[in-house]
């Protein structure tokens, strides 16, 4: 079974955000880097972007696919992991700590409201 | 959608699933794209063994007093030169001398000769032979592939595992074939694969593919290694710079042009395509398949992508890959000549930005000598 911890935000598409921080930051699920396998590089996205929810932000690439990862909520990209390009396989150890992608400050925080909370999550890859 | 068609099922479909095998489509199949994960299959293979279903190949008999002669007007490789229980790596051309195929070709008897031929090519292949057939030669020709099933065993333990399964002194040394009849049809053993390790390939009726199969599987376990997706299958043959046809073989493009010519005897009579190949040389070849490997940081390079040379785009990636041994992006792509010396940097471009990357000699990978 695939964690998913109580304290986060999940979109349909796999990331996780936790609101409750400010940056909040981003990553993708366990169970997103469990169908992944094997990432072997993280082109992030460019400091200071403003993003909105559901744009399309930077790519993960495994060695079977590249994947587009999506912004769960609006506002600006502040800041990104960068262990992760040396170390791009810490997303697939550690999906929810060491591994966050980069770092939104939200313009709208309520927007987290919308994403689904683990029990949602859990349901959705049922 | 162009995939409407339903997808074909393997006899091993089933033990792949209760296996825990993720299935992609693949050239018309359902297939396994890996186990567990690609680079931990492909590691097992380089250092242990792996076993991949290759029962979507195609199996092709082609038998009579006239199927020498016959086989060597329409292959590029010389086929008088095999001895009963030779293979030979070979290539089936168009008039114009653009690949339909890359196959082997083994000899199982004086007047019998037994073809491996490409999943997505089986049909094309068939057709094109029997275009080629005349009525007064002495040719019979059966596609065995529908009922046929195939198991690839490859790494250094392969050795093993042939011996714990069929017994010791069963092996089939590189480039060989035995055949064994039993009582379900014939089974064949032949000593080819496409990872650059040692190991063989083991054809048999369909009926017996499921015993076989867990028979197998069992033996790699207890030498170390894993059963092993497709994923896998194509990282290993990109790092020895194996062509796959479809992404790097295909009609528009010659052996020469592939880098394939050591599989092509220009002077061994006339053959299917060798007019088109010898007014290529004459003329001199327009493009080349060429190695390459990214030299920084970088995503994977995949197919398509565009190939620049000295600030131009030049061409694109047939196939590329992120390769476990090497933990670099490598790929192979057809550009101008001046382009494909070894040493050239060429830029592939990936998402709107140019990565570099080096024009290096194939293969990719080479075993690190003791």
């Amino acid at each position: 079974m695939s964690n998913v911890p109580d304290n986060l935000r999940y979109r349909d598409s796999h990331e996780w955000i936790d609101p409750m921080q400010d940056p909040a930051p981003v990553g993708i699920t366990d169970h997103a880097q469990a169908e992944l396998t094997d990432v072997v590089f993280v082109d992030p996205p460019k400091l200071g972007t403003q993003v909105s929810a559901g744009q399309q932000v930077c790519v993960i690439e495994s060695v079977k696919a590249a994947s587009d990862i999506y912004a769960p909520v609006s506002g600006e990209i502040v800041a990104v992991n960068e262990t992760l390009s040396n170390d791009p396989g810490l997303l697939n150890r550690d999906p929810y700590l060491g591994g966050w992608i980069f770092k939104i400050k939200p313009s709208n925080p309520s927007e987290a409201d919308a994403l689904m909370n683990a029990e949602a999550y859990r349901k959705h890859i049922g | 959608m162009s995939d409407s068609f339903p997808l074909r099922r393997t006899p091993l479909h089933a033990v792949h699933v209760e296996m825990g095998a993720r299935m992609v489509p693949f050239a018309g199949w359902d297939m396994p794209v890996q186990y567990t994960g690609i680079v931990e299959e492909h590691k097992a293979v380089r250092q242990s063994v792996g076993v991949f279903d290759i029962s979507h190949m195609g199996q092709f008999i082609v038998s009579g007093k006239g199927a020498e002669a016959f086989l060597n007007r329409v292959l590029t490789n010389n086929i008088t030169k095999l001895q009963p229980g030779e293979g030979q790596y070979t290539l089936l051309l168009s008039q114009k001398g653009g690949v339909i195929d890359d196959l082997i070709a083994y000899r199982t008897s004086e007047r019998e000769f037994f073809l491996v031929v490409n999943a997505s090519r089986i049909d094309a292949d068939w057709e094109h032979l029997e275009s080629q057939l005349t009525k007064d030669v002495d040719v019979m020709m059966a596609n065995a592939s529908d009922f046929t099933a195939g198991l690839a065993i490859q790494g250094p333990k392969a050795r093993e595992v042939a011996a714990t399964v069929f017994g010791s002194g069963s092996f089939p040394e590189h480039n060989t074939i035995l055949v064994t009849m039993t009582d379900n049809g014939p089974m064949w053993l032949c000593g080819t694969g496409y990872t650059g390790e040692e190991g063989f390939e083991f054809f048999m009726p369909a009926e017996v593919a499921e015993m076989w199969f867990r028979k197998i599987v069992d033996a790699v376990k207890a030498a170390g290694g894993v059963p092993c997706g497709l994923g896998a299958r194509d990282t290993l043959r990109l790092e020895m710079g194996y062509p796959l046809n479809g992404n790097d073989l295909s009609e528009d493009r010659t052996p020469l042009q592939a880098g394939l010519g050591f599989f092509v005897d220009l002077d061994k009579g006339d053959f299917t395509g060798r007019e088109a190949l010898m007014a290529q040389k004459d003329a001199g070849l327009p493009d080349k398949l060429a190695a390459f490997r990214m030299t920084g940081a970088a995503p994977p390079p995949r197919p398509h992508y565009p190939v620049a040379h000295a600030g131009q785009i030049v061409g694109e990636v047939c196939s590329g890959t992120q390769s476990p041994s090497l933990s670099a992006g490598i790929g192979m792509a057809y550009v101008p000549l001046n382009a494909a010396v070894i040493g050239t940097t060429l830029e592939i471009e990936i998402r709107g930005r140019r990565f570099p990357a080096e024009v290096v000699k194939k293969p990719f990978y080479r075993k690190s000598s003791l």
